[in-house]
């Protein structure tokens, strides 16, 4: 006779990447640091955001920058001409950067540098709407860009990410004016998933609304180290 | 793809599972449940699973998804809908944005079907 059996197993396919997500926010924790993972599809504009960011809050913050969206040396060059520590994390063809990944960039941040020196660690992830979100790395915030060029349905198309994000940056802006882009269409598609993100509409060219984001990015690292001082 | 990646975890959990009997079993089929609201594709899961069990203890092992609905709960209107994925997440009737998720938001390994092993049981 041919007997089946079942065995409960009820355990979430993530599980072994979430643990290392945990993993890698205790170490940030430990060394009072708070991490962002910045989230978008090729092209949106995080690389340049980076540069922007780095040029102006380097004397503020002491930042790292863990770059997984990488194809060339290229953009670690760009990125080092601010004397900001740039790890380079080898994702090979990975559409996404996982937990484990960004443990090796914390290894290197912790045996190469003073790690208790941070405040600020940058994660840019790979360019990609879709697996990123998925995948935590043991970050503090979710930062997702947008930019204009994309059209405003992508938040319907790609709900996940924009669901999770705490701050959405429409990037590009400048480029609007030539654009058939419904910019309150965007938000309102925006806010059927998350009511509560910050959007903040920059334009790297022009410097529009960066300082905006300099303010969320300042903020949001004193109300992570209020917290990180209660725990304590 | 990362449906490769996360195939990887699975073969790696029911491994863990497989070998933690007392004797090791005939793994028939393993059920998932894959929520609407994520971003892994049933077939590509499939595939990749395919893949990845040819010649290994799980070849030939059935993988049944069951796909779970996205359903979310509208606190104004005290009661569930269904939202519509790539064309409206906010409640249908009062237009609040989507924000208590009951279901959709599911990867998980369910269960293991499995048998004796055929000489065991076979005299």
């Amino acid at each position: 006779m041919h007997q089946t059996f079942n065995a409960a197993i009820e355990l979430n396919l993530l599980h072994a990447n979430q643990e290392g997500a945990d993993h890698n926010r205790e170490h940030f924790d430990r060394w009072g640091i708070t991490c962002l993972n910045l989230m978008s599809s090729p092209g949106a504009g995080k690389t340049v955001l980076l540069e922007q960011t780095l040029a102006a809050l380097k004397d503020k913050f002491e930042m790292a920058v863990i770059e997984g969206d990488m194809t060339t040396e290229l953009d670690a060059d760009r990125l080092r001409k601010y004397d900001v520590p740039v790890i380079p994390i080898n994702t090979g063809r990975s559409c996404h950067l996982d937990s484990k990944m960004v443990a090796g960039g914390i290894h290197t941040l912790e045996h190469q540098y003073n790690p208790t020196d941070f405040d600020l660690v940058l994660v840019e992830n790979v360019g990609n709407l879709v697996c990123p979100a998925e995948f935590e790395v043991g970050e503090h915030a979710k930062v997702a860009l947008l930019s204009v060029t994309e059209g405003e349905d992508k938040p319907l198309k790609y709900p996940v990410m924009f669901q999770e994000a705490d701050c959405l940056l429409i990037t590009k802006t400048d480029l609007a004016p030539y654009l058939d882009i419904d910019l309150e269409r965007l938000t309102a598609n925006v806010r059927q998933m998350n009511k509560d993100v910050t959007i903040i509409h920059v334009s790297a060219k022009t410097g529009a609304g960066l300082s905006q984001w300099f303010d969320w990015v300042g903020d949001r690292l004193k109300q992570n180290q209020a917290s990180l001082a209660r725990q304590i | 793809m990362h449906e490769t990646d996360m195939t990887k975890a699975l073969i790696l959990t029911v491994k863990d599972w497989y070998y933690s009997q007392p004797e090791q079993p005939k793994i028939e089929k393993i059920h998932l449940i894959v929520g609407e609201f994520t971003c892994v594709e049933p077939v590509s899961l499939q595939f990749a699973f395919e893949v990845q069990t040819r010649n290994t203890f799980l070849a030939g092992v059935e993988l049944i998804i069951r796909d779970i609905p996205l359903i979310a709960f509208c606190h104004s209107c005290q009661q569930e809908y269904q939202p519509e994925i790539g064309l409206q997440y906010s409640c249908p009737d009062c237009k609040s944005p989507m924000e208590d998720i009951r279901s959709g938001r599911e990867l998980k390994i369910d269960r293991i079907e499995y048998s004796a092993v055929a000489n065991s049981v076979v005299p």
